[in-house]
């Protein structure tokens, strides 16, 4: 049976990985299950300096979802790849590091220093954070944007390039043409969808941000429409994520046209979420007969 | 910091021990064994639209550490759910979380407020069990009495009401100051308010207070950075003024964290 995938030229051992974000750099959940069994590692988005994120409250559960609106608190790259990179270095899994900025030199900045680091197996830029005011979905919304962002990452990024993308736009197969064209290596979505919750007691919002994006169950079939539609419109291959919690979700989104999935919310629930997630793979391919999980992928046209 | 498990645990035992607050024994495999008194635990509940863990604090553990006891206020949708849990029915737990109190070998004054009474209850037999002798717990109500007999059994208590029905009419500083209460390390759980207040007090007397802070949270292990405090100073694990608070604490050293 074979489970490996191959993302623009690195060879995943099974197409799950983690969602930014959602697992840190992997030392909390790496108590619940073993990292060496997973597709990859993608860590918390880590900007050039130090981010301090936003006030509290910080997330809100809604009806089977939650919203999130960290604001992407992080220690910097230097403390990242002094204290993570090591961490990840010691586990036979590929490392993807997701980077965040409020500028384009903020980016390139991450993205240059991440060049020499040999544990960086990709980089997933976050174009896409809807819960900081600058940077972030700024560049995501509008394609001429994605386009020259990615083009002037290429030019110097030394790993192969993931962007990721915003669902909160019109439409998104726009987006994913723009960081085709700008050379992009693979697009990662969703990232959350905008929403908000009031707490009609206090008569006020939830969140400290007020708005805060949104991600769990609920949203997976916004996230698989999407996936389909940009499977369409792109060559370059996809990493599929929104609400994914168990293999058959997983399975949705490859159908769809995922060459891999990540899995974030869903840990939250039950920290063994991804190795389940494995497992129940390659059950299912076990139980259809399929020899090869690059036969699943794009099977629904 | 302690190994975590995620179990289904039976509940053994269920009863309402106050207006809206109800005191739950659940059985646990390795939960309950590592267990320290400060920790808590996220309960799960089993309806798939409600993802989100709701942290509690450990009450007490069994003396053959085979389970837990958790006492909760009926808050909203998840809390009411539990409350409807009877004997032999299971719960998804997660734990043991956050670090707990540090026992120090000196005097000790436990102050709660209304549903942070539970964790001082364990912290209580804890130091009961390492033998401090002077140890006294004040604890504040709305009106009704919870907790009480249980923590008379390792400490004297003194009681604030805010109604005046029972002890000192007013809060937990009131019956400070109107027992003339000293010690020399503080423990405290409360609302926000009453730990303010325990900080002030401790600096002013130049003792140590620690105290457990709340906040909302997702992955209760310190991965998702969803429910961070402030610190004083830089963090080592945030490299920002930000603790997290579900594996930094929930307690801290109130010097170190600003309110
Ligand atoms: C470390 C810690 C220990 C706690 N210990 C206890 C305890 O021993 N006894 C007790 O009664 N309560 C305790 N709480 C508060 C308890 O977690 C909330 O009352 C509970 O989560 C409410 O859930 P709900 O579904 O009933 O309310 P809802 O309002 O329906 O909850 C919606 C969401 O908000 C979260 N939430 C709501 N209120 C709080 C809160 N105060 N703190 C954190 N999250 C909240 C819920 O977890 C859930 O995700 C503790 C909180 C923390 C952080
Ligand atoms: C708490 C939290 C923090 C997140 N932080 C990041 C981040 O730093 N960078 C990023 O690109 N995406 C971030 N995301 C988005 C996720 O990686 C993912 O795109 C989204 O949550 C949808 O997947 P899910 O439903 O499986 O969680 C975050 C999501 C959550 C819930
Ligand atoms: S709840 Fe995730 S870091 Fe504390």
């Amino acid at each position: 049976m074979n489970t490996k995938v191959n993302l623009a030229g690195v060879e995943l051992e099974n197409p799950v990985m983690t969602a930014s974000g959602t697992f840190g750099s992997g030392m909390e959940y790496g108590k619940f299950v073993d990292l060496n069994n997973l597709g990859a590692v993608v860590t918390k988005g880590v900007a050039n300096v130090p981010w301090e994120g936003n006030p509290v409250p910080r997330v809100a559960e809604v009806y089977g979802g939650m919203l999130n609106a960290i604001g992407l608190q992080n220690p910097g790259i230097d403390l990242f790849v002094k204290r993570d990179l090591p961490f990840l270095a010691k586990y036979n899994t590929k490392v993807i590091v997701n980077v965040c900025g409020r500028t384009l030199e903020d980016y390139l900045e991450v993205v240059e220093r991440l060049g020499d680091e040999d544990t960086v197996d990709m980089l997933e830029i976050n174009i896409s954070c809807p819960n900081v005011k600058e940077g972030g979905i700024a560049f995501g919304q509008n394609e001429k944007s994605v386009e020259h962002v990615t083009k002037e990452i290429k030019k110097i990024a030394k790993q192969p390039v993931i962007m990721k993308l915003s669902p909160n736009v019109t439409d998104i197969t726009v987006m994913a043409k723009a960081a085709e064209a700008g050379g992009a290596d693979v697009v990662s979505l969703i990232n959350t969808i905008t929403g908000m919750k009031i707490d009609i007691e206090r008569q006020t919002f939830v969140l400290a941000n007020k708005t805060g994006g949104m991600s769990g169950p609920a949203v997976k079939p916004v996230a698989v429409r999407m996936v389909y539609q940009v499977a369409n419109a792109v060559k370059i291959p996809i990493i599929g994520m929104g609400g994914i919690s168990t293999a058959e979700d997983a399975i949705e989104f490859m159908l769809a046209g995922a060459t891999a999935v990540s899995v974030g919310t869903a840990n939250f629930v039950n920290p063994y979420t991804t190795k389940e997630v494995v497992d129940g793979i390659k059950s299912y391919m076990n139980s259809h007969n399929i020899t090869d999980i690059n036969s699943v992928i794009g099977a629904v046209r | 910091m302690s190994i975590k498990y995620q179990e289904i645990a039976e509940i053994t035992s269920q009863e309402e021990i106050s207006d809206g607050i109800f005191s739950m024994w659940i059985k646990t495999e390795n939960i309950a064994k590592n267990a320290v008194a400060g920790q808590f635990v996220s309960l799960y509940s089993s309806d798939s639209a409600s993802i989100l863990p709701r942290p509690i604090s450990i009450c007490e553990v069994k003396d053959d550490k085979s389970g837990l006891r958790l006492v909760y206020r009926v808050a909203g949708k998840g809390t009411s759910e539990f409350s409807g849990l009877k004997e032999k029915d299971t719960i998804k737990v997660l734990g043991p979380l956050g670090n707990g109190y540090t026992l120090k070998n000196e005097t000790a004054m436990l102050i709660a407020g209304g549903i942070g009474v539970p964790p001082i209850v364990e912290l209580a037999k804890q130091l009961h069990q390492k033998g401090i002798k002077d140890i006294k717990a004040v604890v504040g109500y709305r009106s009704e009495l919870f907790l009480k007999e249980e923590l008379e059994k390792y400490c004297n208590v003194y009681v604030a009401t805010e109604d005046g029905s029972s002890g000192v009419k007013g809060n937990v500083m009131d019956a400070i100051r109107e027992n003339g209460l000293t010690a020399d390390v503080v423990y405290a759980c409360g609302p926000k308010p009453m730990l303010k207040a325990v900080s002030d007090y401790a600096k002013q007397n130049d003792i140590e207070a620690q105290i457990s802070l709340e906040e909302r949270m997702a992955c209760g292990i310190g991965a998702c950075l969803a429910c961070v405090c402030k610190s004083k100073e830089v963090d080592e694990h945030s490299n920002v003024k930000n603790k997290r608070i579900c594996a930094d604490g929930p307690v801290f050293d109130s010097r170190e964290v600003e309110l």
